[in-house]
């Protein structure tokens, strides 16, 4: 009953909040976003499942009810978390918390209707990553889209409107690609809902019938495609990013957070729960393998790339996710225990740092009101704790030892190296390590330039000192980056033990 | 709950029409207090007599429906005024429909009349409309499909030019009426055809004779059948016999254009599926399915492209409730005898759902009117900052008629679709599918007016209409709600119109 509790508490919350007077409602917001931070930590605390929830794993904090029958197959309301879901249950929780104290500062126009729209795309995060039935899970996934849309084009840059869209289109054609894909799969698969767990098992036991002349092998090849673009758009990856870097400068600083943060993940979670669990007969072919994997490099290097010649730290940020997430699909299509436990630490590991890597921006932005590389200098000088917060941050992107993203990184690399899906895995391996170096040079190039040095900045805003309610989402942000540095056993248990199924399914190895 | 439930099945069997009585009754109570006050000096009675009225009929259905009164458990259909008439599940499920939507409208339209002076002529004129509806879901016989076509049809003219100083509303009227007239006509003509081939009006005959063969009379048979099919393509706006709609929605009162799109629309498919599917049996060589199916193609392909290319909201929402209407046909193109029944309670389903979100977009409209805001997607920029949450409401209408998965839409669309590919028409689905995807471009125009666009000048948007907002906001918490509850609509529309299957 807890995720209901959860998924409903934040509803009401969103609810609550967007009725309440502008004045008050970011305080309240963030009181309200404490109960579900409370709630997933004590599903944290009392987490006791095993396995791979798709692959009859037991599943935890289950719920399994008939919703409505359509053409002979059950929807139902059914909800739980294994090891895979319940790090990004917690994420959303801890990052949409952080993300409303950080909209205190710059959003100053229609409060109330702002921080009920994040509680609203909240709640349905909580939904995506916890509904075990498709169809529940894709009105979850698609209820996302509505309160970023508008979070994007109410509060966003001046070419907000065009971000909007941009995002809401190409998010939504995906969407159909997708959905198209994967009821291709379902019809033809003796089962009797719409459950993952069923259809998953149902797909590994060889059940599925050919479709209009479509043998099996081929019918889920054309959905392993299907499916793969359609994530693949929200992950994003090479060539589908370019929404991307728009909607994140359009986006003001709290919802860029929750872009980059959560709802890239979606993507990655979804490519792992759907394509790589249910089809790993599909992912392991050699060529299917080797496109994925030169996608994933391409994506780290040419991301890179792209973050290497941007002037506006956001769009620097903004880019250097699209490269953090070709880590992620290496690990994916590594499909041994270190690449895919890696990947699935690496979306808590660049939620966290990506997040911070955001808000920092953002409060410098408060205070300059601009974010171009060129038009300040030594701002270490004038906030140096902000300052301090992003070079760590900065540092933990690049990988440094001790932190989360270092973690997630060797996690990868070592599984990608060992890795006996992706044909001469090492090479792979080894060009996407360069991506390491491009970040590591950009991040250090646009810190000298703009943190330290001479102070001096080119606009006509007085500098005044960040606020401490600016400050300290930062720092808690750099605390659990550590934290799961130090200790990556806090999730990485349970990741391990959740997609261990996954793995043996190939015969991965570790 | 029991007790209640046995009390329908033994009252006498003329009570079986009680949703309609209702109906009616209550539109010639309005006439008596009118002609006692002329004056009508008395809007909140005459608008509270026209609710309680049409609530009294959805009451009444929904009690009968949950009772189970003419299904399959209680001994089917209900045959009344020998055969003319019959009370069953689908019959009941439509009559619903139509007092939700008229329960709506008239309640919107307290605030819209405002300083209107024949009120008590526009609820009645309302309540007959919505009482032919109720008798057009429980025609049995060609002879009184035609009477409660024209009860319907009647009303309807006079309220689309009931703004008679406004030479939109007259020649919106006018329009309306020629084509109406000429597809009764038609209508007329098909049906003394089919009688001429078969020898009776009543349905279930109709059947049985043309099943034995007719004899060197299939062709007039035939003929008569693409005749009747033309007064349906009238009522529901489908093509060819479209072109009214978007002329009279857009002259209309935004109220009446409410009923007209959701109420008059569903009313046309009640019909259609009872005479078709009771009617005019599949295998006796006149395959009417494909005839359902070309129409249904281009009705929805034509209403989605032509209301893509619209400048005015309200004409925009006439195009997409055309667009509607082809995706509600599929119910009729995609039928196949025994297992038809599954897609055509989709397809009733979806009548529901888009009953209260389609109701729900043209009242929006009636706000903005009644507030003096423009036409245009231009003049709805910034309204969301004056009113949010008309505002939020409109966009879970817009969202939901785009079938977006959060919203009653998604469910209706999918399952229509999805008995389509069940009944082994995936092309059909297909082509639906790709419509419903591009109609998001022209309904996100709206929300995009409202939310990210900044007002053009200033306005004041003047008095708060309660009654209005009212309405408003509850057909958006119905849209959303028929989401998760989407289970007992489904269930009963499938089951029901399954019942109909000969």
């Amino acid at each position: 009953m807890i995720i209901e509790a959860l998924i409903g508490i934040t509803f009401l919350a969103a609810l609550v909040v967007m009725l309440a007077p502008d004045e008050y409602a970011g305080k309240l917001a963030f009181a309200l976003s404490l109960l579900p931070v409370v709630g997933s930590l004590y599903m944290w605390a009392g987490f006791d499942a095993g396995g791979n929830a798709l692959m009859a794993g037991s599943i935890a904090y289950q719920t399994q009810l008939d919703w409505l029958t359509v053409a002979g197959y059950d929807l139902q309301w059914f909800v739980g978390v294994d090891g895979i879901s319940l790090p990004l249950v917690v994420l959303s929780t801890v990052l949409s918390s952080l993300a409303i104290v950080s909209a205190w500062t710059p959003i100053d126009t229609r409060q109330s209707q702002f921080y009920g729209l994040m509680l609203f795309m909240e709640a349905n995060l909580l939904g995506v990553f916890t509904a075990l039935d498709f169809f529940l899970w894709f009105v979850f996934w698609e209820a996302v889209l509505v309160p970023m849309y508008f979070l994007i084009g109410v509060w966003g840059g001046p070419r907000r409107k065009y971000a909007a869209i941009k995002f809401f289109v190409y998010t939504n054609i995906a969407s159909l690609v997708m959905f198209i894909g994967f009821m291709a799969l379902v019809f033809n698969l003796p089962v009797g809902s719409f459950g993952l767990p069923e259809i998953t098992q149902s797909l590994q036991a060889g059940e599925l019938s050919s479709f209009v002349g479509l043998d099996p092998a081929t019918l889920k090849l054309a959905a392993f495609a299907a499916m793969f673009a359609g994530f693949a758009v929200k992950v994003p990856v090479v060539p589908v990013h370019t929404w991307l870097p728009d909607a994140h400068v359009e986006a003001p600083t709290p919802v860029s957070v929750m872009l980059a943060g959560v709802l890239l993940k979606m993507g990655t979670y979804a490519l792992l729960r759907f394509n790589f669990t249910m089809l790993p007969d599909v992912a392991t072919r050699p060529l299917v393998a080797t496109v994925i994997a030169a996608i994933a490099v391409i994506s780290v290097i040419y991301g890179a790339m792209l973050a290497l010649a941007q002037q506006d730290l956001k769009r620097i940020v903004a880019y250097s996710s699209v490269s953090s997430m070709g880590y992620v699909i290496l690990g994916l299509i590594a499909y041994t225990g270190l690449g895919i436990g890696g990947a699935t630490f690496q979306m808590v590991a660049h939620g966290l740092i990506s997040g911070l890597m955001f808000m920092a921006v953002g409060v410098i932005y408060n205070v300059t009101h601009t974010r171009m590389v060129g038009d300040m200098s030594g701002m270490a000088d004038r906030m140096p704790i902000t300052v301090g917060i992003l070079v760590a941050g900065a540092f933990g992107y690049m990988g440094l030892p001790l932190m989360a993203g270092f973690a997630a990184e060797y996690f990868i690399f070592q599984g990608a190296f060992a890795s006996t899906v992706i044909p001469s895995a090492p090479l792979f391996t080894a060009a996407s390590m360069f991506g390491i170096v491009i970040v590591a040079g950009y991040l250090l190039f646009a810190m000298q330039r703009t943190l330290f040095g001479e102070f001096s900045l080119e606009t006509d805003y007085e500098v005044r000192r960040a606020h401490f309610h600016d400050v300290a989402p930062l720092a808690v942000l750099l605390l659990c980056t550590i934290a799961l540095g130090v200790a990556p056993n806090i999730f990485f248990e349970m990741i391990t033990d959740a997609i261990e199924p996954v793995v043996a399914v190939v015969g991965g190895g570790a | 709950m029991e007790p209640l439930l046995m009390q329908a099945d033994q009252l006498p069997q003329w009570t079986a029409l009680a949703p309609a009585l209702a109906l009616g009754l209550t539109g010639l109570l309005l006439i008596l207090i009118d002609s006692v006050d002329p004056d009508s000096s008395r809007p909140a009675l005459l608008a509270g007599i026209a609710t309680v009225g049409s609530l009294a009929s959805l009451g009444l259905a929904g009690w009968f429906l949950s009772a189970g009164t003419g299904q399959a458990g209680t001994g089917g259909g209900i045959s009344l005024f020998g055969d003319a008439l019959v009370v069953d599940g689908m019959a009941l499920f439509f009559q619903a429909l139509f007092a939700s939507v008229t329960a709506l409208v008239v309640v919107a339209s307290y605030d819209y009349l405002h300083d209107h002076p024949h009120r008590a002529e526009f609820y009645s004129l309302v309540l007959f409309a919505a009482t032919g509806m109720a008798l057009m879901a429980a025609a049995n016989s060609l002879a009184v499909a035609f009477i409660a076509l024209e009860l319907a049809s009647l009303p309807s003219y006079a309220l689309v030019a009931f703004l008679k100083r406004d030479a939109g509303s007259v020649e919106a009227g006018l329009k309306y009426f020629l084509i109406g007239a000429l597809s009764s006509s038609v209508f007329a003509f098909g049906i003394s055809l089919v009688y001429a081939a078969t020898g009776s009006l009543l349905l279930p005959d109709v059947y049985a004779a043309l099943s034995g063969g007719v004899e060197g009379l299939t062709g007039v048979a035939a003929v008569g059948i693409l005749m009747v099919a033309g007064g349906f393509a009238f009522k529901t706006a489908s093509v060819p016999f479209h072109f009214w709609a978007p002329e009279a929605y857009e002259g209309a009162p935004a109220p009446v254009s409410a009923f007209l799109s959701s109420a008059s629309k569903a009313a046309g498919f009640a019909l259609a599926f009872r005479v078709f599917v009771v009617g005019f049996p599949l295998d006796a060589g006149i395959d009417w399915v494909l005839l359902f199916q070309v129409l249904a193609v281009v009705t929805m392909t034509l209403g989605n492209f032509a209301a893509a290319t619209q400048e005015e909201v309200k004409r925009m929402l006439a195009y997409s409730s055309i667009g509607h209407a082809g995706y509600a046909l599929i119910g009729l193109a995609a039928f196949s005898g025994g297992a038809g029944g599954d897609v055509l309670g989709a397809s009733m389903a979806h009548l529901l759902v888009y009953g209260f979100m389609n109701t729900g977009a043209f009242l929006f409209v009636a706000l903005a009117e009644h507030w003096g805001v423009g036409r245009t997607f231009d003049d709805y920029a910034g309204l969301a900052s004056r009113a949010p949450m008309a505002s939020v409401a409109m966009s879970v209408f817009m969202f939901s008629l785009a079938g977006l998965p959060p919203f009653g839409g998604f469910f209706s669309k999918y399952f229509l679709f999805m008995g389509a590919i069940d009944a082994g028409f995936w092309w059909l689905a297909a082509v639906g599918a790709i419509n419903s995807a591009l109609s998001l471009f022209y309904y996100s125009r709206v929300v995009k007016a409202l939310w990210l666009n900044d007002a053009v000048g200033e306005f004041e948007l003047g008095s708060t209409p309660t009654a209005l907002y009212a309405a408003i906001v509850f057909a958006a918490v119905a849209t959303v709600l028929l989401l998760p509850g989407f289970a007992p609509v489904i269930e009963t529309a499938q089951s029901v119109a399954t019942t109909i299957v000969p």
